[in-house]
């Protein structure tokens, strides 16, 4: 009997390792162009597509917020190796930051959004540093403690509008930037960050999650990479959150949810770790389909824990792990 | 002149004496050898020494500056670099890109590369050139193979390499030859005396002591954590103390 097997083959435009590639023609420039100009026009052309459903364009605000939370997650976890459950954290301290700047100091929006980006995410390293020793589920857990103990402090002491919240913030001039803004500022931070993963430092930052005690005995500071790489995670949450307050015009306790914490893990499985657009490729999919089961009710939770364990069972890899090697490889069939 | 002098190092793990009062010194280009069976305490002197493990009691002197207690990667900005005894590459990168984390340090900043390489030259071709010089081939498709498909024989070669990266003043291998063949060794010999030529002090923590001998200018010996014996090889190794800590004692 005659055996058959899969072979793959490389598109030949890899040379000898990532990253360096030998373009020879248009064809093959567009190869590489054309996954990522589609993910740039498809984000681009969201609010056209439902210009005639409005509530779907609110939607999209919150996908992209969800999207730019789940590559700051992906970022600490595959590329530095913390895995940090901070993400209502960073979205409620930018939140309130930007409030307190505009509600109390009468900031205007174009103003308060990046001071509170800025100050919220210095506080958030300040309180992350002293736990930065610390690895694995145990930096989870105290991340995941922070919004918690947020919560319940403005509770207990009633400040900043206690239970109510801030309200009263300026809002957005219109819609249309209120879309565009939130999808640009996703796109900049998706290119800048893969970016910087590439550059020299983002080496450094993944050598830390393979091994730091070789990063230190190669005489680099680990602590103030890990600090660093924090900084800029927590940068961008807090970026996030300022904006959803603006969205909302309103700071509430429901800004510290352990949505913002738990939802971009979700994301990040669907999408495939490591490449962080597949951080954003799993928030498209993830939030308009809890969005769309709405529909089904309290029943949602459980079509929704359906779809993710499908999704963990039969491409436990990622779907852009999935696609990407699908993309880059020929397969053909060849008798042995 | 001695680069490193040790004066009596003490370190204790709870109730455990790791090292008792070990005091010895090094002297500049020299490859000094430390030898002693399982848990005499030579990793852990390593470990002291670079920073990696806190000291109880006792001084660390490099080039006459104390270093005793500071942290690993103070130290090894003043050249001190080390090797582990379970290789610890970057598995997920690039042969070459292994070398890119210490040619970012600021120490191989200071020296602008590797042999002249511009003061901001591209780093991909210094590692690369590194790599070459360590026994990688450079037309090969090995240096740029991730880390984790490579053989122990580059891994061990790749260890050194991220030392050498960093224009050491000292290099402390732990255990480079252990788990390697007769002819990997016999490849990495010529390496070894390449970088004693080029006034790089090496200190050398081994079991497999023939092949030791055929390099080390003195030894050291350490038996439950205290200093039983120093000076020329032949002399260690014939001293009784020695011989009873390796192979126990006649009066049993």
């Amino acid at each position: 009997m005659q055996m058959k097997r899969k072979e793959r083959v490389d598109r030949g435009i890899k040379v000898r390792t990532e990253g360096i590639y030998a373009i020879s023609s248009w064809r093959e420039i567009l190869y590489l162009v054309f996954p990522r100009a589609i993910l740039i026009f498809g984000l681009l052309s969201l609010p056209i597509i439902f210009e005639l459903a409005p509530y779907w364009k609110r939607v999209i605000n919150i996908m992209c917020v969800y999207a730019i939370i789940a590559i700051s997650f992906d970022f600490l976890a595959n590329i530095l190796g913390l895995v940090c459950l901070g993400g209502g954290l960073f979205v409620g301290v930018g939140g309130y930051f930007s409030a307190i700047l505009n509600s109390y100091f009468n900031f205007p929006i174009y103003l308060s959004i990046p001071l509170a980006s800025i100050s919220g995410s210095v506080f958030c390293t300040l309180l992350i540093l002293p736990c930065l020793r610390l690895r694995g589920v145990y930096f989870a857990i105290i991340t995941l403690i922070y919004p918690l103990f947020f919560t319940r402090v403005i509770e207990a002491l009633n400040i900043l509008g206690g239970t109510n919240g801030i309200t009263g913030l300026d809002s957005f001039p219109n819609q249309f930037v209120e879309n565009y803004l939130i999808i640009f500022i996703l796109l900049v931070v998706l290119f800048g960050l893969r970016r910087l993963i590439n550059e020299d430092i983002g080496l450094v930052m993944r050598a830390v999650k393979d091994n730091d005690q070789s990063v230190r005995a190669s005489g680099i500071n680990v602590t103030y990479i890990k600090t660093l790489a924090v900084f800029i995670a927590s940068f961008i949450g807090c970026l996030s959150g300022a904006y959803l307050a603006h969205l909302y015009m309103w700071a509430g306790l429901s800004l510290f949810a352990l949505d913002f914490s738990i939802i971009p893990i979700a994301a990040v499985t669907i999408g495939g770790g490591g490449s962080l657009v597949g951080a954003v490729i799993g928030s498209l999919i993830i939030v308009p389909l809890s969005e769309f089961l709405r529909f089904f009710g309290t029943f949602r939770i459980v079509i929704y824990s359906v779809i993710l364990v499908l999704f963990l069972t039969l491409k436990s890899e990622g779907i852009l792990v999935y696609l990407t090697r699908k993309y880059q490889q020929f397969e053909r069939w060849i008798s042995v | 002149m001695s680069i490193l002098i040790v004066e009596s190092l003490s370190k204790s793990f709870g109730g455990l004496k790791a090292l008792s009062s070990v005091s010895f010194e090094v002297k500049k280009g020299e490859i000094f050898g430390i030898i002693g069976p399982n848990g005499s305490g030579k990793t852990t002197l390593i470990n002291c020494i670079t920073g990696f493990v806190k000291i109880n009691t006792g001084k660390v002197f490099f080039e006459g500056q104390d270093i005793t207690g500071l942290p690993p990667h103070k130290i090894a900005q003043k050249g001190i670099t080390r090797t582990f005894q379970i290789m610890r590459p970057y598995y997920s990168l690039p042969a070459y890109k292994n070398l890119i984390i210490p040619l970012w340090s600021k120490r191989a900043k200071e020296f602008g590369g590797w042999r002249g390489g511009g003061k901001h030259g591209d780093r991909n071709t210094v590692a690369i050139d590194i790599l070459e010089e360590i026994g990688f081939e450079r037309d090969s498709k090995v240096p740029y193979k991730p880390a984790s498909a490579l053989p122990t024989g580059y891994l061990k070669r790749l260890e050194l390499a991220r030392c050498i990266a960093l224009r050491p003043k000292i290099i402390f291998c732990d255990e480079i030859f252990s788990g390697l063949s007769v002819s990997e060794i016999a490849g990495l010999m010529p390496l070894i005396e390449k970088l004693k030529m080029e006034g790089i002090t090496l200190i050398m923590v081994e079991h497999r002591l023939k092949e030791l001998f055929k390099v080390a200018d003195r030894v050291m010996a350490l038996q439950f954590g205290e200093k039983i014996a120093e000076g020329k090889y032949s002399d260690v190794i014939n001293d009784p103390r020695v011989k009873e800590a390796y192979l126990g004692s006649d009066e049993e």
